[in-house]
């Protein structure tokens, strides 16, 4: 085996891993987050077809989209084990709740579909909207309770979940906008534009509240020169996916949602480094795990996250195009 | 006048309570009972996709209808199982961290790896490529189509890979160090290749495969009983039967032959384990206990020589352990200061091992029927794999009891124990809260999961009784599927 025990591969590999940690979160949030978005406007639907049109649009996806929540835990207890142990024994209940909501999401809308009767589907839609409610809120709040270092039941774990929430909203309105055509598009489009304005709102206001109480003394690095250019970065995206959005090209919004998302995760290693726990002190250098044991993540890991974003083009390729109620046709 | 702080001697009450279980307790059953649930969706997953990869190779290559239909049919099936997989394996990904911390920490570099690789390698191919399979039979040419069941199969055997590689870990550790890292003793990985090619995991990885390969095949041997049992001359059913039985006369005995090898290298490496086993308390000759029942109440619970009637061979034991010995000496369990539960192990092993050989019966009849051309004739045979359906599932569940109780109270065996392993901020009455939400959500899933298959094989069986073989290609068992059904256009007929 070509993995030599004596020093990292690269001087930087634990820096490198943090980043890799946290692209597996991020594009777990913008994936999986455009499904909470379905799964939210999905509440603003009666009408049976076009919840059945919001469900084709969300089924072959889904599944593979959750599985970068499984990357991204797997990924940071193998490379910085006492973060992985950390984050989640301090945060029991709310990972545990939030676990239990991702499980509402994806089993509800598999029950909905066996009987006809009406009571039993308004059951399962409830727990579908519930549980893609649940899970942005609880992730994000997790997220921020570990970025800000503040304990679980703080006001900016809180709306970091909210702007996860607000982030869902936006990419789900696209993703929708984009597998629809005729007026329901163009619903799904202005909802966007809410959506956006919403969550460019509290990102203000979390990071107002950020500044305001300070935690860890992290407010004089949110006001330097890389945070504020995310931020100014974020808001030109987001005018930039509303003017998308308005002249029709869909696919286009997606995709700056998309982009939305990984300035978002950016952010999250900005205010984190060069801590990969902050509640503990803990550094990226001194939580990364051992040469042999980093080196042996990159020799393998790294050529198979690779072939991973291969086989998402693919799938996304194959399930292109528009979906009516009956699925995505032939 | 009332009590002033009735809602405060009420907590107090509910605190003192012994319903709240310990932390380590609560967490142990937690990941016990998610971790039981979850095997069934993954053995699921393993053993189905061979069959899958079969009628879907069949069906793009004759265009015989039977196999179009035990594809659609048993897809069905995996694609719920897969789902219900994914929803309970998330929670197996986060529990190390939240209930066992200093699990997570002492061997993250050891297990932290295999873990992520079973996410990258595995887990991904999985998930993406059943989405192709199953939506997307108009979409790809009939090649990649059949790839694609290829590589779910494939991304199935490997997440058992990754899995067993940080399980056999966890049995014999090797290739790592004890160091000290930010004022904690944690394993450091020295050695890949001793670590994660350790001697014990080709043992596991055969006979899990193998298990989940029996599991399956006798549960799809159940369902074609029952479909032959109303409809006899169902050809799809029929040919779904006889390769079942086919597989089941290779795999049920190979499993009888290599889990005897494999009690040999248990006794080699972990030899407490192996005693639990064996109830064997005493260091010495090792008697073979074919058979035990237990002569009074107490044999269930603390099962010794002197309270059971056994069928033994003297010394086969010792012979069996040892490879040819007869007097090998066998450490007993009085040599130990603490051990796993010997009751759960004694009995589980027994359990396991009898459902073994019931298995090979099962399939040697079922050969001999088919021998005689008579396998989709006889009343008995057919009800008799009914029954048998959900029995190799039971027996591949108590075999992990085995493996798991059997090396208590290590977690990873002499490297650290479980106790040592629990979160020391987690509360009984958290602990205690989530273990409970975990039996109701878990329950309902099981619930729901058995209520989508009898739904499944109703619509098949409407097809079986009404329309065998007329070639219809409606009313396919996919409008059941949900989602699927929405999908692939059944669904408003």
């Amino acid at each position: 085996m070509v993995v030599s025990g004596d020093a990292y591969l690269h001087p930087q590999l634990p820096e490198i891993w943090f980043g890799i940690v946290l692209a597996t979160l991020t594009i777990y949030v913008a994936l999986d987050g455009f499904d909470f978005g379905i799964g939210m406007w999905y509440a603003t639907r009666d009408e049976e077809h076009d919840r059945e049109q919001f469900l084709a649009a969300f089924g072959p996806v889904w599944d593979a989209n959750e599985v970068w929540l499984v990357a991204f835990g797997t990924t940071l207890l193998g490379a910085f084990p006492s973060a992985y142990a950390n984050l989640l024994s301090r945060h029991y209940l709310l990972a545990i709740a939030a676990v239990m909501a991702l499980l509402l999401r994806g089993v509800a809308p598999e029950l909905r579909e066996q009987r006809e009767d009406a009571a039993w589907r308004r059951t399962c839609d409830r727990l579908f909207v519930a549980g893609s409610t649940l899970s942005p809120l609880l992730l994000g709040t997790l997220v921020g309770s570990w970025t800000f270092g503040t304990g679980t039941l703080s006001l900016p774990a809180v709306l970091t979940g909210v702007v996860v929430i607000a982030l869902s909203l936006t990419s789900g309105a696209a993703y929708l906008a984009a597998k629809t055509d005729g007026s329901l598009r163009w619903e799904l489009a202005r909802y966007g534009q809410l959506a956006t304005g919403a969550y460019l709102a509290s990102v203000v206001v979390l990071l107002a509240v950020v500044l305001a109480l300070d935690p860890r003394g992290i407010a004089s690095e949110l006001l330097s020169i890389v945070p504020l250019s995310i931020v100014v970065a974020s808001v030109g995206l987001a005018i930039v996916g509303v003017a998308l959005a308005r002249s029709g090209r869909h696919r286009s919004w997606f995709a700056s949602t998309l982009g939305l998302g990984g300035l978002l995760g950016s952010l999250v290693a900005v205010v984190l480094y060069p801590s990969v726990y902050p509640a503990t002190g803990l550094t990226v250098a001194a939580a990364s795990v051992s040469p042999v044991a980093l080196n042996l993540l990159t020799v393998l890991g790294v050529p198979v996250l690779l072939l991973v974003l291969g086989y998402f083009v693919y799938l996304y390729s194959v399930f292109g195009g528009t979906v009516d109620a009956e699925g995505y046709g032939e | 006048m009332t009590d002033p702080t009735p809602a405060l001697t009420a907590i107090e009450a509910a605190a003192a309570l012994p319903s709240f279980l310990s932390p380590e307790l609560a967490s142990r059953m937690q990941f016990g009972w998610t971790i039981s649930v979850h095997i069934l969706f993954a053995s699921l997953s393993i053993g189905l996709a061979p069959f899958i990869v079969y009628f879907t190779w069949k069906d793009v290559r004759t265009g015989a209808e039977q196999y179009a239909r035990l594809r659609e049919f048993w897809v069905g099936i995996f694609a719920v199982g897969f789902v219900m997989g994914t929803v309970t394996g998330i929670p197996m990904s986060f529990q190390f961290g939240t209930n066992f911390p200093r699990f997570a920490e002492v061997s993250g570099e050891l297990i932290g790896g295999p873990l992520a690789f079973e996410a990258k390698m595995a887990f991904f191919l999985e998930a993406v490529f059943l989405g192709v399979l199953l939506f997307g039979r108009e979409r790809v040419s009939d090649r990649q189509y059949v790839l694609s069941s290829v590589l779910v199969g494939v991304g199935a055997w490997l997440s058992g890979f990754w899995i067993l590689v940080v399980n056999a870990w966890m049995q014999t550790p090797r290739g790592y160090e004890m160091v000290q890292r930010n004022g904690q003793q944690v394993a450091q990985l020295t050695d890949p290749a001793a670590a994660f090619l350790n001697p014990r995991f080709p043992w596991m990885y055969v006979h899990m495969m193998n298990a989940a390969v029996i599991a399956v095949s006798l549960a799809v041997a159940g369902v074609a009983a029952f479909f032959l049992w109303r409809q006899r001359d169902s050809a799809a059913w029929g040919t779904a039967l006889k390769l079942a039985v086919a597989i089941l006369l290779v795999s049920a005995p190979f499993q009888a032959v290599h889990g005897d090898a494999y009690a040999r290298h248990v006794e080699d490496t972990q030899p407490q384990k192996f005693a639990a086993m064996e109830a064997h308390y005493d260091t010495g000759q090792a008697d073979l206990h074919l058979i035990a029942i237990p002569k009074e109440p107490d044999a269930l619970t603390d099962p010794r020589a002197e309270n059971l009637w056994t069928v033994s061979v003297p010394g086969v034991g010792s012979y069996l352990a040892s490879g040819g010995d007869f007097d090998a000496e066998i450490l007993g369990l009085n040599e130990y200061e603490e051990n796993p539960p010997v009751a759960i192990v004694f009995w589980a092993f027994r359990f396991m091992v009898g459902l073994g050989f019931l298995f090979i019966g099962l399939a040697l009849w079922g050969g001999l029927l088919a021998v005689r051309g008579r396998l989709t004739d006889s009343d008995r045979y057919l009800q008799a794999m009914m029954l048998a359906s959900p029995l190799g599932f039971a027996a591949m569940l108590t075999g992990w009891y085995v493996t798991e109780i059997g090396r208590q109270p290590w977690v990873v065996q002499g490297v650290l124990r479980t106790e040592d392993a629990v979160s020391t901020s987690l509360g009984s009455a958290e602990a205690t809260a989530t273990l409970l939400g975990f039996v109701v959500l878990y329950c309902l899933l099981l619930a729901a999961f058995l209520y989508v298959c009898k739904l499944l094989v109703e619509a098949e069986l409407a097809r079986v009784e009404g329309r065998e073989g007329d070639g219809a290609a409606d009313g396919s068992v996919w409008s059941r599927v949900p989602i699927l059904g929405s999908v692939a256009g059944g669904e408003r007929e």
